[in-house]
């Protein structure tokens, strides 16, 4: 019976054979499914629905670049990973790229070997505590306990900023975002920080959400994005690229209802470069012409992505904020197609 | 297995090595120890180029470096600014002292039990089977992750202890507080004199030990009983109260109070480490109950009958006949259990409990991506815990056991 | 005689009078309570404080979870359903997200219209393991249960039909090397080859030719891929694939402690000792975070293959512990019978001491099992999304976020059923096979 295994291991080990050469690309291909590594859950970024389809923020980007190299956005294996294997999973291979709000730091990118193909949400760590604490600033917060999530850079953060300021706090290290809220409405914890994102999309879910203030600072700069592996130039440039053309597209006014209408050719060269009616930016990419085509198609631009997942209009209500196009006093800035 | 068989009169032939029993097992042995040496080959052959290809090294310089993040319950001082290295010693203590505290408990709920199962109060017996079956079949993680809420959810916070129509009150004497942030208690803070007072206290307790001998050998010798515990139990308590007294008091209690966010002063026992210990408790206990259940119902009746027509009471029967038998059976998967329940510590991260697997093996490790070094420093420290354990509590067992000729 | 005493002793009663009922305080319920709850004053007071422990629990947690709303499609949704039913604020429990999740927390995401093929592999899992279990059943089922690793293989992964026949082949090839070359090259010769060419058809053959094959005759079902697997079945499948192939290794190891053979000895001994003095978590984190360091590079294999192999070998470690304690309860008679019969080793071992050892070693066995299914929660700190993980993934969502105890107390009773039926059958058998009378 150990055979099982055996025969497993030789299946398995054909059909997942990664090396960690340059040939993500021909790989994925071959393999007709994208491998990206999400969270095990994280509200509006990463979450199976009740039909076991994933949904949020970082999902999309993920399907993003499935539509791109494989034309199905749905052609994409999710792997839950945590904070601690995420970094592993990439680096042996098991996935192809990893989509889970991770914050790009210099040790990260260099020392750990990976490479932040760009940013697709600016954020940074925030607190929030019960309004009847009375707490209107961080600086007020001497002496408070604090639940963080482990296992991130929060707890980092956490300790330079009490320590700068000559404050003493109490950490409650808590495994999963889950938990951490239900101690923080149990009142275990007098104030939960984390990224400001996910502090918008955990109060969003309060019974009663008015109760609970987000405090103005932030206390650190958390650009989340995704990254591959170094090594493979190619697919770090069709992934960085991917998103790329997710900002422009928004900037450009691209959206997934008329992109079919501009595909056929428009009066913008840079539409058209982007568009693959002008030039060989997808050859050049190892793809074919219309990838873009496919990807805003499929998920639509950056600001449907975000309207969708994590928008106004969805239960987490996060705004833009520096998350908003360059032109609209964000920090979204594609460099051109040219 | 092996037979002796006549030495073969002609000289040694190849074949031997195979089909002669003396030189098979000698064969057998070589080719495992290669296969053996080949497979540790191949592994660290792998490592060694996996390393180069990552280009990362194998270096335990880490434990060094700042570790940046702080621990809230600390049994020696580390502040953020300490190293690795330190916030791993850190994390072994905790783990150390849920251990301890643990196994201490583990075994108190699981005699009570195991001796309560076996009660002839129906009621009782039942309410002790459910607790056993409750706990012995559902997984550990989720009793941790369970009891952690129901602590939390249950107790009131710090918050309800203020103003004038506080909603929750400090208990013995406003001594101690109840919170969902943990128990505070009143510090014990050192005065003048208070070595005598220890010294006292430790003398005390050299003395109920040399009593306890003196009294045993006297009824060897004459058949005496001396009312060992009441003398012990004032040896105990009377030097020590006397002392502290004659000593103008010299230790003083700081007792906790209630001051910005929190409680202050005191001895905090954090929530995640009560939760973590008692869910230890109860679910390594539920295991104890049962060896403790199998040990005295292996012991067969007649032991009983003849103690009793011997004319020996009860409790003397129990200490002195059934016990010291059970004991013997109950004692080996008693070991186990300890291991297990040491082992088990190592899911303190589900309730944010800092102990080495979460500082070491958690933070540490994601925060300088050593994985392979500090996976080895983890496996090894509870391997020479167990090791340890298993060690000092078979040297106990072996001065139990029963000496067969 | 009698008739004389009855004339001439006026005193004797000559009829029998009719049975009369035990008074009331020896019989019936009161007799019951009296002896059961209030034998003595302490037995008293333990009485009361268990029906108050009862009461206050009861009290507590019955009404919240009976009256609980079970059809509501979000958290927010239940809310309004109990604030409309009970008024503003009552506590009840929200079933709801069980059963707007129920398929998720059994199959994870296996593809729904696939969902017959894991039950069906759970049927057919029951079929193969009860002529194991129940020795009444006829022996020619255990051709089944030799059959069913690849079936259930088959049934929950499957891909091409070739893979796992061409697999199970490598037995019937070793079985005909047994049978065939043992005349021409001898005993030993024999058992050397049925083990080695076996293995180098294994390694060398199966892929070429289930691939060939496949491509000539392509027979198969749907391929999906381990990601898929999820919630109790991903349970289900780590344990059982755990307890079957740990049992064989276990039994080896165990054996291997027992040997004379100075190395093999060892090597056992440091094997055991190794793997259960460290935590199964840590084992788990090796196996996601490690494990590829010690294969060749380039190698990468399924992460839930390495938590099988991992949970594997660590339950094995502890089964050798158990079937050494069993070896070692063995009078040493039978050993010193077995040799004095001719038999060789394997022959011992297999005809007088394994049986009888095994038998004593059952409670052990399947309560190393229970901890085994026990322990497959712990998967969640590696990103396996089994029920523990999947409680987490689902209250990540909007629509559930905030929801905790109903997940939980669900998951604990799954556990609980399965684990408790486990223990029943180990009790049931450990009387059955009960020889003294004590």
């Amino acid at each position: 019976m150990k055979k099982s295994v055996f025969y497993g291991t030789l299946a398995v080990a054909a059909v997942a054979a990664g090396t960690l050469s340059a040939q993500t690309l021909a790989e994925v291909q071959e393999r007709g499914s994208l491998n990206c590594g999400v969270s095990t859950g994280l509200t509006g970024f990463a979450a199976p629905d009740a039909s076991g389809e994933w949904q949020g923020f970082d999902v999309a980007m993920c399907r993003a670049v499935a539509a791109a190299v494989l034309g199905d956005a749905m052609a994409v294996e999710f792997v839950p990973t945590t904070g601690q294997t995420r970094f592993t999973a990439l680096a042996s291979g098991e996935i192809d790229m990893l989509a889970r709000n991770t914050t790009w730091t210099f040790s990260r990118d260099v020392d750990l070997g990976f490479e932040f193909v760009g940013v697709n949400y600016y954020d940074g760590q925030g607190f929030m505590v019960p309004r009847d604490l009375g707490v209107s600033s961080a600086m007020e917060l001497d002496g408070a306990t604090v639940c963080i999530q482990t296992g991130t850079t929060t707890e980092l953060n956490l300790a330079d900023f009490f320590s700068s300021n000559g404050m003493s706090y109490e950490p409650v290290p808590i495994e999963t975002n889950a938990e951490a809220q239900q101690q923080y409405l149990a009142g275990a914890c007098d104030v939960y920080t984390t990224d400001a994102s996910g502090l918008a999309a955990t109060r969003a879910t309060f019974e009663d959400p008015s109760a609970h203030v987000i405090l103005p600072e932030i206390i650190s700069k958390e650009p989340l994005g995704p990254l591959v592996r170094h090594g493979d130039n190619q697919w770090g440039d069709i992934v960085r690229w991917t998103l790329n053309g997710l900002v422009s597209a928004e900037e450009l006014g691209i959206t997934s209802a008329n992109v079919a209408e501009l595909a056929t050719g428009t009066d913008n060269p840079e539409i058209n470069r982007m568009l693959g009616t002008e030039g060989e930016y997808g050859a050049m990419l190892g793809l074919d012409g219309d990838w873009m085509v496919r990807v805003i198609s499929s998920v639509g631009n950056y600001g449907e992505i975000f309207e969708g997942n994590i928008g106004e209009n969805t239960p987490i209500g996060l705004a833009r904020g520096l998350n908003a196009q360059w032109t609209d006093g964000g920090l979204l800035y594609s460099p051109p197609f040219r | 297995m092996a037979t002796i068989t006549d030495p073969p009169s002609e000289g040694f032939r190849l074949s031997q090595l195979i089909y002669d029993t003396r030189y098979r097992s000698l064969t057998i042995q070589v080719v495992a120890s290669i296969f053996i040496m080949l497979g540790i080959a191949f592994l660290f052959m792998n490592v060694v180029t996996n390393l180069q290809a990552l280009g990362k090294d194998f270096d335990f310089g880490f434990l060094g470096n700042r570790a940046g993040y702080d621990i809230n319950q600390r049994l020696i001082e580390y502040s953020n600014n300490s190293t690795h290295g330190r916030a791993a010693m850190v994390g072994i203590l905790n783990t150390l002292l849920v251990a301890f505290l643990g196994c201490i408990v583990a075994t108190v709920l699981g005699i009570f039990a195991g001796v309560m199962r076996l009660s002839k109060n129906w009621l009782v017996a039942k309410l002790m089977a459910v607790y056993v079956e409750g706990f012995r079949n559902i997984p550990l993680l989720l009793w941790i992750l369970v009891i952690f809420a129901v602590m939390t959810e249950s107790a009131p916070q710090p918050r309800d202890f203020r103003g004038e129509d506080a909603s929750a009150s400090m208990i013995l004497f406003d001594s101690v507080a109840v919170t969902n942030r943990g128990i505070f208690v009143p510090a014990p803070i050192w005065g003048p004199n208070s070595g005598i007072l220890v010294a006292v206290f430790l003398l005390s307790l050299v003395a109920i030990w040399a009593f306890r001998r003196y009294a045993h050998k006297r009824q060897e010798e004459t058949g005496e009983i001396l009312p060992v515990f009441w003398i012990s139990l004032g040896l105990f308590f009377v030097p020590s109260i006397l002392a502290y007294f004659v000593l103008g008091q010299p230790v003083s209690l700081r007792y906790p109070e209630l001051a910005g966010f929190n409680f202050e002063g005191g001895i905090q026992l954090r929530n995640s480490l009560i939760a973590l210990w008692f869910a230890l408790s109860l679910y390594t206990g539920a295991f104890i109950a049962e060896i403790v259940r199998a040990g005295i119902l292996a012991i067969s009746k007649g032991q009983t009958e003849a103690a009793y027509a011997l004319g020996l009471r009860p409790n003397r029967t129990m200490s002195l006949v059934i016990l010291p038998q059970a004991l013997r059976v109950i004692i080996p998967p008693l070991i186990s259990q300890y291991l297990n329940l040491t082992k088990n510590s190592s899911l303190a991260i589900a309730v944010g409990y800092m102990d080495v697997r979460s500082t070491l093996g958690g933070i540490t490790i994601n925060q300088t991506g050593r994985e392979l070094e500090g996976m080895l420093l983890l496996g090894c420290f509870y391997l020479a815990t167990s090791l340890i354990i298993s060690g000092a509590m078979n040297v106990y067992n072996n001065s139990v056991k029963l000496k067969e000729r | 005689m009698s008739e004389v005493h009855a004339q001439t002793v006026a005193y004797v009663r000559d009829t029998m009078i009719p049975q009369e009922a035990p008074p009331p305080t020896e019989a019936g319920a009161i007799k019951w309570l009296r002896e059961n709850l209030f034998s003595s004053w302490l037995n008293a007071i333990l009485t009361v404080v268990s029906l108050y422990v009862i009461y206050w629990v009861v009290s507590h947690v019955a009404g919240w979870m009976l009256f609980g709303i079970w059809d509501a499609g979000s958290l927010s949704e239940c809310r309004e359903v109990r604030d409309a039913t009970y008024g503003e604020g009552a506590s009840v429990a929200c079933w709801a997200v069980l059963t707007d999740r129920w398929d998720q927390l059994m199959f994870g995401f296996y593809p729904s219209e696939l969902y017959w093929r894991p039950v069906l592999a759970l049927v057919l899992f029951l079929v193969a393991i009860a002529p194991v279990l129940y020795d009444s059943l006829p022996r020619k089922m255990l051709w089944f249960t030799a059959a069913s690793p690849f079936v259930l293989f088959f049934l929950l992964w499957g891909g091409t039909i070739w893979g796992p026949l061409a697999v199970a082949a490598g037995f019937a090839i070793g079985w005909a090397v047994l049978r065939f070359a043992t005349p021409v090259i001898g005993d030993l010769g024999g058992i050397v080859a049925a083990f080695v060419v076996p293995i180098l058809y294994w390694f060398f053959a199966v892929g070429p030719i289930a691939g060939a094959l496949g491509n000539a005759i392509p027979i198969g079902i749907e391929f999906v891929p381990s990601d898929d697997f999820g919630g109790f079945m991903l349970a289900f499948v780590i344990g059982i694939a755990g307890i079957i192939l740990s049992l064989p290794l276990g039994i080896l190891l165990a054996l291997g402690r027992q040997s004379d053979l100075f190395i093999i000895n060892k090597f056992s001994v440091i094997f055991i000792e190794v793997i259960r003095g460290v935590p199964l978590i840590v084992w788990l984190f090796t196996a996601s975070l490690l494990l590829n360091y010690f294969l060749p590079p380039g190698t990468n294999f399924d992460l839930m293959l390495r938590v099988i192999i991992m949970v594997t070998l660590f339950s094995a470690a502890y089964l050798a512990e158990v079937v050494r304690g069993g070896l070692a309860a063995l009078p040493r008679g039978q050993y010193e019978g077995a040799d004095s019969l001719g038999l060789d080793y394997w022959q011992s071992m297999r005809l007088i001491i394994l049986p009888q050892a095994l038998k004593i070693s059952i409670p052990g066995i399947v309560s190393t099992f229970i901890g085994l299914f026990k322990d497959t929660t712990l998967v969640v700190f590696i990103g396996l999304l089994d029920p523990i993980g999947l409680s987490n993934a689902i209250r990540a969502t909007t629509d559930w976020n905030g929801i905790y105890w109903e997940l939980f107390i669900f998951i604990g009773l799954c556990f609980f059923v399965c684990c408790y039926a486990m223990s029943q059958y180990s009790q049931w058998l450990e009387r059955k096979l009960r020889t003294d009378h004590r």
